[in-house]
């Protein structure tokens, strides 16, 4: 699993990337209530502005971290964001994207590079 | 955290219990705590919240009799300061010359003064606005060595009354000095919450104290400005600096039911404030926009800045978003602001700008749950 800067963790399922927040993200953010994810067969950019997470207290972007493509959403978030904060490294992953450059991956930080970052 | 901060008598309290803190008008001030802002604002509505609200200001006016200081004080609100019983609360604002709002107020008459509370952000600049308009007359003592709480929530009553049992004999809006836990305390059945509660002015030196042995009941936690935020928005209540402020005036801002009849045109003593040729027209002729609750129609939340426009098309900006949020009481989305007087009683679909996109909202009553106070 690798880590970004902006508090996003990627998996390498095959030929797809799925990408989710980490708990110390969901920590900061607070109570969860809403997030809107792109839809399904957007082409993105790396850095595109894809995701509203909004908080009790705030809404907050994720970046596409990869150019491609979106394969799936979790669209079981629209009706329980608050599972991000429950289980925001597993069951409440955002989207599932097919990378046009799979190598980008590798430019992200390990678990251990990425909890330096955050202690 | 910004250098320079000021510290309630809490802070240390705060810390010790794990708050996050965040700056609040100059001060550092506990955002939330453990519980979180959902769980701290159900625990507000369900059981008992105490909040530390020290960073208000707290003034004493006192000038030869009571009538003297409230004669002087009218020249300052709108309200009817002469007419309050002793031991009673009313609220207030402080107008400017233009007929805005400078900043909104609690005020007693305490049988020989007047005790206002203050805005945090505002309460140097209304200190300097009441020295200006009173103190020829009378003297304006601003209060720096008292800590300021509120305890709000359904069981409120029943923890204060452990410590005092006058607590049950007050209504909403009466104000007593009582002791409580050993200290001399002013005690006010009023909050910010919708809820039934107190606020409670108690000398810096016991602050913690006091605090903690309120805290030691089962039925108490403490919350954070997060959940004094979404609790007020929720019971319809205005955040000066946000929902009105110096170009909105009383009646824009729906606030007409705070100026009682005597101080309106053909009132015993109408007029004679700041603003008033103004905001007495207003009352008569209505104003272009009023400050109304809406819904959005989706589970996006729309914030404060959000405008309002007609139709999914339309070019013409009908109205703003000026609080807005997540309702944890209700499960979603709610919002304040203002609009085209003449859509304020529209049930029509209108639309929200968010993120480039229009979302449809509602124009929607406020209060959005029902307020629980003792009458």
């Amino acid at each position: 699993m690798k880590f970004t800067e902006e508090h996003e963790w990627l998996r390498t399922e095959g030929d797809i990337v799925v990408v989710g927040i980490t708990e110390h993200a969901s920590t900061q953010l607070g109570d969860v209530v809403f997030v809107e994810l792109p839809e399904e067969g957007t082409t993105v950019s790396k850095d595109d502005e894809i995701v509203v997470i909004e908080s009790v207290k705030a809404a907050s972007d994720i970046l596409a971290p990869l150019d491609g493509e979106i394969t799936e959403i979790n669209e079981a978030l629209a009706d329980e964001p608050s599972k991000v904060n429950e289980d925001p490294m597993g069951e409440a992953w955002f989207f599932k994207m097919k990378p046009a450059d799979p190598s980008q991956v590798e430019e992200y930080m390990t678990e251990d590079e990425y909890n330096k970052l955050i202690s | 955290m910004a250098q320079g901060l000021k510290k309630t008598p809490l802070y240390e309290l705060h810390r010790e219990l794990g708050a996050k803190m965040t700056e609040f008008a100059g001060y550092e001030m506990p955002v939330q705590y453990s519980l979180g802002i959902l769980g701290e604002h159900q625990h507000t509505r369900t059981k008992s919240g105490l909040f530390d609200v020290s960073h208000m200001g707290q003034v004493i006016l006192r000038g030869k009799s009571y009538q003297e200081t409230a004669l002087a004080l009218e020249r300052a609100i709108p309200m009817d300061a002469l007419g309050l019983d002793v031991g009673r609360q009313r609220y207030g604002f402080l107008t400017t010359y233009n007929g805005g709002i400078l900043d909104d107020l609690m005020f007693s008459n305490r049988g020989d003064h007047i005790f206002v509370v203050l805005n945090a952000a505002c309460k140097d600049s209304d200190i300097v606005h009441l020295r200006t308009l009173l103190e020829t007359d009378i003297s304006i003592e601003v209060i720096e060595n008292r800590a300021l709480i509120a305890l709000q929530g359904p069981a409120s009553e029943a923890v204060l009354s452990e410590f005092n049992s006058q607590i049950k004999a007050m209504n909403f809006m009466d104000v007593e000095t009582l002791s409580i836990a050993g200290a001399e305390c002013w005690v006010s059945r009023s909050g910010y919450t919708g809820e039934d509660g107190f606020e409670i002015s108690i000398p810096a030196s016991a602050a913690e104290s006091v605090t903690k042995s309120i805290l030691s009941k089962e039925e108490v936690e403490l919350i954070g400005l997060g959940a004094r935020d979404s609790l007020r928005l929720e019971a319809g209540l205005c955040l000066y600096g946000h929902d009105m402020d110096e170009a909105t005036s009383p009646v824009e801002a729906a606030l007409t039911w705070a100026i009682q009849k005597v101080r309106r045109t053909h009132g015993e003593r109408a007029g004679g404030f700041m603003g008033s040729e103004i905001i007495s027209q207003q009352i008569e002729t209505g104003t272009d926009k009023k400050r109304v609750g809406f819904l959005p129609q989706t589970r996006a939340p729309m914030r404060e800045g959000i405008e309002i426009f007609a139709t999914e098309v339309s070019k013409k900006v009908i109205g703003k978003i000026t609080s807005g949020g997540f309702s944890p009481s209700l499960g979603y989305p709610i919002a304040m602001g203002y609009i085209a007087s003449e859509f304020a009683n529209s049930e029509d679909e209108f639309f929200g700008e968010l993120r480039g996109k229009r979302v449809p909202v509602k124009v929607a009553k406020i209060p959005f749950v029902p307020l629980n106070f003792k009458r």
